[in-house]
């Protein structure tokens, strides 16, 4: 008789079902997963591998690592990056040597692939978490990533 | 016939001033406007508790922005929806396009008439009270099958359909489990029903076949109602919004409201029938009349909160499998609970405190 055993599976796995959901149902108190984002911006922290925006990391001495190198131009696929450089003297060597003017970042084209990141051969270039990038003028996301008068860090080419 | 017992004050101040057959219209309009107003407000209100609900069983917040904890949300959404164009299809039948609507929200708040929030709130306690209710309850469908059909709608069409087939298979199941419990009281008046339940409610003095009866309303009063697991009507996946995809403003909220009045509905009677009503548990308020209403929604609420529990936790069902849990099993089950329960009190077994 399967017919009675039926039921009795049904009652049973039903029983459990709903045991799973009241078990969520008493617990989303504390295990909440919304975030209430104006209110909590104080403390909003995005996660890791959170793609926001490029940026470029200075030190303290405003130091970047920023070799010039030109790769992330080259391997971003609609031109959001183009970096504008020049050849200065190496005050240790004497030499001529490329480094960076600007390094313009235009954020309204990117489509957050992270190619420049990857390609990157002196990790010069991060992810950034801020996503609060809405503007009433468009030439504001137009941004030059090197801060004024920083120079490329020591050690970094070789 | 028309048992008006709400305000025996305002009855004695309306006949100071108006004559007799004046005084029983008056009252009447009174009753209905208070009723029309009272489940209009706690229909938005099941509907904003439903969206709570429905938040905290999948770990979210819900709404909790208009008002305190988003209390006038649902208002809100009211009030919108009342600016909305009401549109319409083309080479739709307009009058019972438009006539459908009221038909479902109509019958929804005619059952309420007949339910006891307490002993002296009850607007209309005739002695076929159930019947009655199982009656009504039946005449919502008309409304779904002609707002899908006259919507001029495949998708309407079809959810109109399935609901045909949907609530004919379920209304045996809710009539029969409320049957079993005839049985038990030997009256179908709910007031008496209640009054019966004094020595323990019914669902404790019918012990085994209750619980079963309990459980078979339950599940077909849910699929009454065509909420999920038994929403095959509406069916967003599949029916865009079913029987009312052509629907906007102020009707669409009507098919809304009437939803919830209904699942409102559904639990008040399990409530009633099953739970004692209005009664204390154990009779540890029977001093207070008063406390009576809160029991009642104490009991209502409970059961209310049960379908929203069903409907957060089972995935839809198939059409064959919809008919097949009604006419194999809850069916030939109920109609086996009944002998048993007829059997239980020729052999007075049942529980009596």
């Amino acid at each position: 008789m399967s017919y009675f055993s039926d039921i009795y599976q049904g009652i049973k796995t039903l029983l459990t079902g709903m045991s799973v959901t009241g078990k969520y149902f008493v617990n989303s108190r504390k295990g909440a997963i919304t975030q209430q984002y104006p209110d909590n911006r104080d403390t909003l922290k995005m996660f890791e591998r959170f793609r926001g925006e490029v940026i470029m990391p200075h030190t303290e001495d405003n130091e970047h690592r920023c070799t010039g190198c030109q790769k992330c131009e080259i391997a971003c696929p609609n031109g959001t990056i183009e970096i504008i450089w020049d050849r200065g003297i190496d005050e240790e060597t004497g030499k001529k040597k490329k480094k960076i003017d600007q390094f313009v970042y235009h954020l309204s084209m990117c489509t957050m692939c992270g190619l420049c990141i990857d390609v990157c051969p002196t990790d010069a270039i991060k992810w950034g978490q801020n996503f609060e990038n809405s503007v009433y003028d468009r030439s504001a996301l137009t941004r030059v990533l090197n801060k004024p008068g920083s120079k490329l860090m020591a050690g970094v080419e070789d | 016939m028309i048992q008006l017992r709400i305000t025996e004050h305002i009855h004695n101040w309306l006949s100071g001033m108006m004559s007799e057959g004046a005084v029983s219209i008056v009252e009447m309009v009174l009753i209905a406007i208070v009723y029309l107003t009272v489940f209009a407000i706690a229909g938005l209100f099941l509907v904003l508790l439903e969206r709570r609900v429905a938040a905290w069983f999948q770990l979210r917040i819900g709404p909790n922005r208009v008002g305190f904890q988003g209390l006038l949300q649902t208002m809100a959404d009211a009030i919108k929806l009342l600016t909305k164009e009401l549109t319409g299809t083309e080479k739709a039948d307009k009058f019972l396009y438009n006539l459908a609507p009221y038909f479902v929200i109509i019958s929804a708040l005619m059952a309420l008439a007949v339910i006891p929030f307490t002993k002296e709130f009850h607007a209309f306690d005739i002695n076929i009270g159930i019947f009655f209710l199982i009656a009504i309850s039946s005449i919502g469908v008309i409304g779904i099958l002609l707002g899908g059909w006259s919507s001029n709608n495949k998708f309407a069409m079809i959810g109109a359909m399935r609901s045909g087939v949907q609530t004919i298979s379920y209304e045996l199941s809710v009539g029969l489990s409320l049957l079993t419990m005839v049985v038990i009281t030997g009256t179908l008046q709910l007031s008496e029903i209640i009054e019966f339940q004094k020595n323990g409610w019914l669902i404790v003095q019918g012990h085994i076949p209750a619980i079963i009866a309990f459980m078979v309303f339950m599940i077909s009063g849910t699929a009454e109602t065509n909420r999920a697991p038994f929403d095959m009507v509406e069916a967003e996946s599949e029916l865009g919004a079913g029987f009312h995809t052509e629907y906007s403003g102020m009707k669409f909220a009507y098919f809304f409201l009437a939803e919830f009045i209904n699942m409102f509905i559904i639990s008040a009677i399990a409530a009633t029938i099953f739970f004692g009503g209005w009664l204390s548990p154990f009779g540890i308020t029977e001093s207070i009349p008063e406390l009576g209403v809160f029991w009642f929604l104490a009991k209502t609420m409970v059961l209310v909160f049960l379908m929203m529990w069903f409907r957060w936790t089972f995935p839809r069902l198939r059409v064959d499998q919809l008919l097949t849990l009604e006419w194999k099993y809850l069916l030939p089950i109920n109609l086996v609970n009944i002998v048993l329960m007829a059997v239980l009190v020729w052999l007075n077994l049942t529980i009596r405190l």
